[in-house]
């Protein structure tokens, strides 16, 4: 009886063991070995990212010019001001505006430039004298009897960063400075929002990040017309000629691509790096064929039309082969001589003067007419030299709006400084590095929040160190780009929230996420039962049996204690 | 990926209509996408008149580079009854990429293209797409040879300083505009010639470090490939002789081919300054026996269900050739429209005659304005001159372990010897035991002068032998070597491995002895199919010569083997655990021996009639 005992103790004590042995060397031995590689990643500081609190701030400077102040008004007249807004766009996003006025007076130098016959020479030797930094803006306030500004325009906007503001009867009214601060605000907050950044614009900008109702449709018709914003762009022009047998065209791309574009693209290198080209494509046809129209003696296509128009001819574009960045397109659409001319109509039956339409995110197309060029006896194929600056006028004007500069007209009083052989003026500049830097910073927070919530989910995601080093950089440089932003660096800002976005789309789109993704647990199980099920139930079972023989035996001392 | 759908989706719903606002949260984003793309809200473009600058000078024309288009298509009637139809197209621009100058502006030279040579800095690039193999023995030479599935060899220019890396990223590239599977080009079947392949265009380079090699021969040529190779056409296939490229009658043929070379060339007899050529080929040979018709009868439109109306209005020349060499008196077949134009050219060592059709001339589409060339054989004697060199190449051996590859050359040459350059790649899961390599030809030994080797590495790069051979007049030259077949892991192996694996063609360059006197003027008007390879002497023209690619069988596991293996593993280490388990925790003690059935069933009956049990 005794030596039976012994091994039943003997066989309790070698399930033990092996049970042991399972769970202290086994378990963490297979769990270590199947455990995916997590590296570390800054999850409470991109939960901080969630909540976005933007504040844009700008310097404005207003100068009193010789006649618009008492010298009594002059003495106390404050040195700065502030004006805050702020705005909660939704629950987790708030905006904050900031714009920090300096008052002062017009020095020696400004005198003379303001006395300057027209205000376009004025505005230019002002430029001379000092350069305002990027996202600035200075406000002239000139007397009522200055002759600068015809009659009717109250406010000029000039090609850079400078507005000049006539003084009124009512400011005149104004016998304390506080009374004729009260009066001016008003205006230069008027013209700030024509100058400076304004809440549609940051709001637009912003819908990477905030879902709107559809309501106002104008201003999101804008807001998609741009393209989204990537460090580079391709711009491609294209000429179709559909009928090289009656057209020989020749059109000077190189040139007017220097005369035109270049100057404009410059101006705009601190947003992107543009890189253009053009190529002739012949046999091009659309998609849709025009309609005669007796009464014009003109082919017409319709607005409705145009949608279809482009998907034909997109094949024949072709895609840029050696980048991937967006690419923004501009055909110009010689009509073959059977078809010609050729007349767009918008959708109140009324004939577009440019002759040219634009597809938002997309590019524009021209339709060129050639059929009055050359006379009905001409011998085909008739040789054709395209005006370029006709076409470049319209490709330029198309490229503002892809670009992303507003159109909308100046409110009354206002007169805008034309922009010139650059095609873009300082101020509209600094608007759109504002809402570029925004949109940024926006497409930026959601990508690497949104990456932290699937890797979150995932457990199945292996996250390298590179990645890790990826989301760490796009957090600093949002973090950095924001308060760029409030300390008024536009141009930092605008570099951080482009390091940012790069960083975070690397992140997002690395191909090493991918890897372990779709590896699925049934899978796993299949594989792991036919080890461990004939493993694991002799264990279970005989600590099982261990277990109850000691309850059972406890309950016998019980009793026998009774 | 979510977080992309759902933006994509809330941009195409507010460029669209209002009726698609309210499915914002629908998860369909592709097809929500689809169906607003239709509806892109299109806008008028007002201009200003202050922006449209019209008071600004446009910068002067600078001297726009010349740019030339020509189109040629030859037919050549071959002994076996086929037909041999061989299109070109060739644009020349006269512009330089080399210098690092920024070309962006495209008129005939196709965008893509001059966009891959000036990313890469390439100096040439030669890619070909072949269906079929070409039967040098029954056609003939072709004018421009390429071996079945895809080609692509590429000189660099020696500004490039990551040679592999760059190869690797222009092989993506060119794999995305021809839709074709370039990007299975990588270490494993990328070479380096030193000597089969010299640059084709101007310029003496012969550092072949800027140069790769590779070679897909399981790849299959079809429409998607035609399609991108159509659209590089300045006149794409509306006008011109692209309209006789229809996919369904070019691929229901014995052999398709088509390819892309660009290369620099002289602008002129001095070679001053150089221009870049681009050069589209296809060949495509008809068999006219399989396609069902008894007559011996051959037209275009029976051919490419199409006729000719007119030559591509931006081409400086656009021609017809067909071969009449073997037909001077009309006595083999009948040309219809005949032709007053007739021409010599020399090709492939042989003066040859052709009936010419000039497609710009308005009087050879007569007055039905359409031209529909029709051959009609009278008799079908005749014999071809056989082709000087021409070489096969099989796998000998059986079983999985071993097997001798065999290379064949022919020299057909009555009286002449002549050396070859044979280039032979081998991938590595073939191991080439290279001391067995032995070259024979008449039954004698035939020393190679000349012996490149490089060994392949495991799953890094491939064989690569290449031998100067002479060979012999009237003989045949056997190379032979024997390899080893490797195991390969089981994801290496390809989706089919009981198919079998493909070994590349082996290459043949030669310089040929010439029959006829050779032009060397390069700069003489000549024809495009006569002026592909260039030519330095008027003794011999260069040949190249592919062989059959191989089909090799390796060893096949069984691919459900990995998880029977750990079901069988695993209840083998289950069973043996288990008794060693049993052995270790149960206690042993001897039972009762139970009563034996008998005996049980005695007790039942006995517990039933109420009598004590046993």
């Amino acid at each position: 009886m005794a030596t039976t005992e012994v091994e039943r103790r003997r066989g309790q004590l070698a399930a033990l063991s092996i049970a042991a042995v399972v769970i202290i060397v086994g378990v963490p031995l297979w769990w270590r070995t199947t455990e995916t590689y997590r590296a570390w990643l800054p999850f409470s500081q991109i939960r901080d990212l969630s909540k976005l609190q933007l504040h844009l701030s700008a310097d404005v400077e207003v100068v009193f010019a010789r006649g618009t102040l008492t010298p009594e008004q002059q003495k106390r007249v404050p040195l700065t001001q502030t004006q805050d807004e702020e705005h909660a766009v939704d629950e987790s996003t708030v905006l904050r505006y900031t714009h920090e006025i300096k008052y002062r007076t017009a020095t020696i130098m400004e005198e003379d430039a303001l006395s300057k016959p027209t205000a376009a020479e004025a505005d230019l030797s002002l430029h001379m004298l000092s350069e305002s930094p990027c996202g600035s803006s200075v406000v002239y306030v000139i007397p009522e009897v200055s002759l600068l500004l015809p009659e009717n325009v109250k406010v000029y906007i000039g090609q850079r960063r400078t507005a000049i503001l006539r003084m009124d009867a009512e400011m005149r009214a104004g016998k304390t400075v506080e009374q004729l601060l009260g009066v001016l605000k008003p205006q230069i907050k008027q013209v700030l929002r024509v100058m400076s950044f304004s809440h549609t614009d940051i709001t637009a900008a912003l819908s990477d990040r905030v879902r709107f109702n559809p309501g106002s449709k104008e201003s999101m018709t804008h807001s998609m017309r741009a393209f989204t914003s990537s460090p580079g762009y391709e711009i491609t022009f294209s000429l179709l000629n559909p009928d090289p047998k009656s057209h020989r065209l020749h059109w000077n791309i190189e040139g007017a691509v220097q005369t035109y574009i270049q100057p404009f693209l410059t101006k705009l290198s601190p947003l992107a790096n543009f890189s253009m080209d053009s190529q002739m494509l012949h046999y091009a046809m659309l998609g849709v064929n025009p309609r005669y129209d007796n009464d014009r003696g003109a082919y017409i296509l319709h607005a409705d039309s145009l949608a279809h128009v482009i998907n034909p001819v997109e094949a024949r574009l072709g895609s840029n082969a050696a980048s991937s960045n967006p690419v923004l397109n501009f055909l110009l659409y010689v009509p073959d001589a059977q078809h010609s001319p050729l007349y767009i109509r918008d959708h109140k039956k009324m004939e577009v003067p440019s002759n040219a339409f634009h597809s938002p995110r997309w590019g524009g197309i021209m339709v060129y007419n050639v059929k009055n060029l050359y006379g009905p006896e001409a011998e085909f194929p008739v040789n054709i030299d395209i005006n370029m600056a006709e076409v470049m006028g319209v490709f330029l004007t198309q490229l503002r709006l892809l670009v992303g500069m507003q159109s909308s007209p100046p409110p009354p009083g206002f007169s805008v400084a034309p922009c010139g052989s650059v095609g873009l003026a300082d101020w509209e500049l600094d608007r759109l590095m504002w809402s570029r830097s925004v949109e940024n910073i926006a497409t930026a927070t959601t990508t690497i929040t949104s990456l932290a919530q699937l890797l979150d989910q995932i457990g199945n995601i292996v996250i390298n160190d590179n990645i890790a080093q990826q989301v760490s950089s796009a957090v600093t440089s949002v973090q950095l780009a924001v308060a760029e932003l409030e300390a008024g660096n536009l141009g930092f800002a605008l570099q951080y929230s482009k390091e940012a976005i790069l960083a975070s789309e690397k992140a997002f789109f690395d191909p090493s996420l991918l890897h372990l993704l779709y590896f699925p647990d049934d899978q796993k199980f299949a594989i792991y039962i036919p080890l461990f099920l004939p493993m694991c139930v002799p264990i279970l079972l005989s600590l099982l049996k261990i277990a109850s023989e000691a309850r059972q035996r406890y309950r016998e001392k019980q009793a026998k204690k009774d | 990926m979510r977080k992309r759908s759902t933006t994509s989706e809330e941009k195409w719903q507010l460029t669209g209509d209002e009726q698609h606002a309210g499915v914002a949260d629908d998860p369909r984003a592709g097809a929500e996408t689809k169906q607003t793309a239709e509806e892109r809200r299109w806008e008028e473009t007002e201009v200003k008149e202050s922006q449209q600058a019209s008071d600004t000078e446009v910068l002067p024309l600078k001297s726009q580079a010349k740019e030339d288009f020509q189109e040629e298509l030859v037919i050549r009637p071959l002994h076996s009854g086929d037909i041999y139809a061989s299109f070109q197209f060739r644009t020349v621009w006269e512009t330089d990429f080399m210098k690092g100058n920024k070309v962006s502006h495209y008129r005939l030279f196709p965008k893509s293209l001059g966009q891959v040579i000036s990313k890469f800095s390439v100096r040439e690039l030669h890619i070909s797409f072949t269906q079929g193999y070409w039967r040098t023995m029954q056609w003939g030479q072709p004018f421009i040879p390429s071996p079945p599935g895809a080609e692509l060899w590429v000189w660099f220019q020696d500004s490039v300083t990551d040679v592999d890396a760059t190869w690797k990223e222009l092989t993506n590239v060119l794999s995305g505009i021809f839709c074709a599977s370039l990007n299975f080009i990588d270490s494993t079947n990328t070479l380096q010639p030193s000597a089969s392949f010299k640059p084709l265009g101007i310029g003496n380079v012969t550092d072949h470090r800027f140069l790769r090699y590779a070679t897909l021969p399981r790849e299959i040529v079809c429409t998607e490939n035609l399609t991108p190779w159509k659209k590089l056409l300045p006149c794409g296939s509306k006008a011109g002789l692209a309209v006789l490229l229809k996919s369904e009658k070019l691929f229901h043929s014995s052999f398709h081919s088509q390819s892309v070379h660009i290369r620099p060339v002289c602008q002129d007899w001095q070679c001053k300054s150089s221009s870049w050529e681009l050069r589209q080929a296809l060949n495509v040979v008809f068999d006219l026996h399989t396609s069902g018709q008894s007559k011996r009868e051959w037209s275009l439109f029976k051919m490419f269900s199409r006729t000719l109306t007119e030559a591509c209005p931006l081409a400086s020349s656009s021609k017809i050739y067909i071969d009449i060499t073997d037909n001077p008196q009309e006595e083999q077949f009948e040309l219809s429209p005949a032709t007053p134009l007739l021409s010599q050219a020399v090709v492939l060592g042989d003066r040859r005659t052709f009936s010419v059709y000039d497609l710009t001339q308005q009087v050879t589409f007569g007055t039905v304005r359409s031209l529909n060339l029709m051959i009609r054989w009278k008799s079908s004697e005749g014999d071809m001159l056989r082709p000087l060199l021409h070489a096969e190449r099989y796998v000998a051996g059986y079983g999985l372990q071993t097997g001798e590859i065999h290379t064949l050359m022919y020299n057909n040459h009555p009286f002449r010897s002549f050396p070859v350059l044979l280039l032979d790649s081998v991938p590595w899961y073939l191991r080439l035991y290279i001391h067995t390599l032995k070259v024979v030809s008449k039954g004698k030994d035939n020393n190679p002068s000349y012996i490149h080797y490089q060994p392949s590495k495991d799953r890094e790069r491939p064989h690569l032998l290449e031998m100067l051979l002479q060979l012999p007049p009237h003989s045949v030259t056997e190379v032979t070597v024997q390899f080893e077949r490797a195991l390969l892991k089981w994801t290496e192996y390809t989706p089919d491995p009981n198919h079998g694996f493909y070994v590349g063609s082996s290459v043949i360059s030669s310089l040929v002895p010439s029959t006829v006197a050779m032009d060397i003027n390069i700069t003489m008007e000549q024809p495009l199919f006569s002026s592909f390879f260039p030519c330095k002497e008027e003794s011999s023209y260069f040949v190249r010569v592919y062989t059959e690619p191989l089909l090799v069988n390796l060893p096949t596991p069984d691919f459900s083997m990995p998880y029977n293996v750990i079901c069988l593993t695993c209840t083998v280490v289950a069973v043996g655990y288990g008794s060693l388990y049993n052995l270790l925790t149960r206690s042993f003690q001897i039972e009762e021996p139970n009563p034996g059935l008998a005996k049980r069933l005695a007790n039942i009956i006995r517990r039933m009639r109420g009598v004590p049990p046993l």
